[in-house]
């Protein structure tokens, strides 16, 4: 079993349309929506996690972008420059999702990016500005 | 048996003093006692790394040709108060760069002069007949001006309150960010590391004291702006909301960047992240009770951020050992905490001036005159001309 998180981007035409549950029925995929905003006849955004075997998911992306709904890969692209941390712990007081941690051994910052639910509240809250999400964004 | 400053620094001197953390000290009182742990250990060094606002840097240029009376100046595009003579001049740790807004200021200033990089320099004149010149453009680095001398008016707060939310919306705030319902508490102190809890009534800490400054030595100069040597203390002498501060002096070219950061506070605006380490002598056995306080033995209070009073009204009473345990309860809520200030780096400050007590290299300094115990903080009224 695989588990990956994917950023999606719908175009218009799509938005009234049943995609996501496909993912469950016919591709045996068990998605987790983290965030999501929709407006009426604009794109709409998503990020989305789904587990499931790795063939199951290639076709799950494939038939995502048979609907032109571009998919991308987000699992690497929020950077925590650890070096440059000092360990403040501002980050913490704004982490619903458990990604961020005070390691209680060294007080060191620590993240987790396999718990993040790159809801980038972090991003704002670092005085340091060492926490960067470099995906789009969802919403402000 | 006491000891005097002058002898702890004798035996610093032949490297025969005895230095432990405000950390290690816990756990040898608990294993020693405390008579014995007076007459083995000489000092005990504390350490806080955290944003403190109240900070700045008196820089001098040196004098340009032809020389200019510099009336309004500007680094990176930041305000530097300039009504000092011709080429002095305060860069303040808070002060917003006019073209980056909040995303810049005089915290990074400070940093970006510590890490060696080229800082612009503008400044405007009326030009005098001793000082012709009307504009100047340059570009300066810690190394090319004069003096560089970090002054900060308000450090190494003992103690500070948690900061909390009890409205419906997110709040911005030098304590971070404030999720609404009790969503999170803030708190910035390091404890038992913290300077001013480990010599609660400032026996030893005073007007000239030695101390770890920004990875370099500086002095305590003062007592800080807003001292309030007068708020509420338990039996252990340690105050529960925040009470004596430190105005603090050092030279900036000797200081590092791993122990001054600029900092941002989203929807606030910018500061300065400052390590302060400041060495308490073992001179008896009411110094090593005062050095051995615990985390759970060390109280402050929790303030709703939400109310926008002078005076916000609190929310109980919580200690340290609860606040880093990471979770602390509200009005019967479990609410997570988190530090704005770090312990790591608060520990890693108390081991280097450790060392340097142990190599011989820092001596202590009796102060001069004690820090002042009657200060009041007054508030300010709004008072008009007719009244």
């Amino acid at each position: 079993m695989n588990k990956i998180k994917i950023i999606l981007t719908f175009p218009k035409e799509t938005i009234n349309k049943p995609i996501i549950c496909h993912l469950n029925t016919d591709y045996k995929l068990i998605s987790n929506i983290l965030r999501a905003k929709v407006m009426p006849r604009e794109v709409g955004k998503m990020v989305l996690e789904i587990e499931g075997e790795e063939k199951n998911i290639e076709e799950g992306i494939k038939y995502l972008e048979s609907f032109g709904i571009e998919v991308i890969p987000v699992s690497k692209e929020i950077k925590f420059n650890e070096e440059e941390c000092v360990s403040c712990g501002a980050c913490l007081a704004v982490c619903a999702s458990g990604a961020l941690t005070l390691d209680q051994e060294s007080y060191q910052v620590r993240f987790d990016r396999d718990l993040c639910i790159l809801c980038e509240h972090c991003v704002r809250a670092c005085p340091l500005r060492v926490i960067e999400a470099t995906f789009d964004e969802i919403e402000r | 048996m006491a000891k005097t400053f002058a002898e702890i620094n004798d035996k610093i001197k032949k490297g025969e003093a005895v230095v432990v953390t405000a950390q290690e000290i816990i756990d040898l009182v608990e294993k020693d006692g405390v008579e014995k742990v007076a007459k083995d250990v000489d000092v005990v060094t504390t350490g806080t790394f955290g944003p403190m606002c109240s900070s700045g840097a008196i820089l001098n240029f040196g004098h340009s040709d032809p020389p200019v009376k510099m009336q309004e100046v500007w680094l990176n595009d930041v305000p530097a108060y300039a009504g000092l003579a011709a080429v002095d001049v305060y860069i303040g740790a808070t002060e917003l760069s006019k073209t980056r807004g909040m995303d810049y200021g005089g915290g990074h200033v400070i940093e970006d002069l510590l890490s060696g990089k080229k800082i612009c320099l503008r400044a405007i004149s009326c030009g005098t007949d001793c000082y012709p010149r009307k504009e100047i453009t340059t570009h300066i680095t810690l190394d090319s001006i004069n003096q560089a001398i970090l002054f900060n008016p308000r450090n190494a707060y003992q103690n500070y309150c948690v900061a909390t939310n009890s409205s419906n919306r997110v709040l911005h705030t030098y304590m971070g960010i404030l999720l609404p319902h009790f969503g999170n508490a803030t708190y910035s102190t390091s404890g038992q590391l913290s300077p001013l809890i480990n010599d609660p009534l400032y026996r030893t800490v005073g007007i000239g004291t030695r101390i770890f400054l920004g990875g370099g030595v500086g002095y305590v100069a003062f007592e800080g702006t807003q001292h309030n040597p007068g708020a509420e203390r338990l039996d252990n002498g340690v105050p529960i909301s925040p009470a004596g501060t430190l105005a603090l002096i050092g030279d900036l070219k000797k200081m590092s960047r791993n122990y001054l950061r600029g900092a941002v506070f989203e929807k606030y605006g910018v500061s300065l992240f400052v390590g302060v380490g400041i060495p308490i002598p073992i001179l008896d056995e009411e110094m090593v009770k005062y050095t051995s306080i615990k985390n759970e033995n060390i109280y402050t209070t929790i303030y709703d951020y939400s109310v926008e009073k002078r005076s916000k009204p609190t929310l109980g009473r919580v200690n340290y050992e609860q606040l880093r345990s990471g979770e602390i309860k509200i009005n019967g809520k479990n609410v997570p905490t988190a530090s704005m200030s770090s312990y790591k780096k608060a520990l890693d400050i108390a081991e280097v001036l450790k060392q340097w007590i142990q190599e011989g290299k820092f001596l202590l300094q009796e102060p001069i005159e004690k820090l002042s115990t009657t200060q009041i903080f007054k508030p300010l009224e709004i008072i008009g001309n007719t009244e």
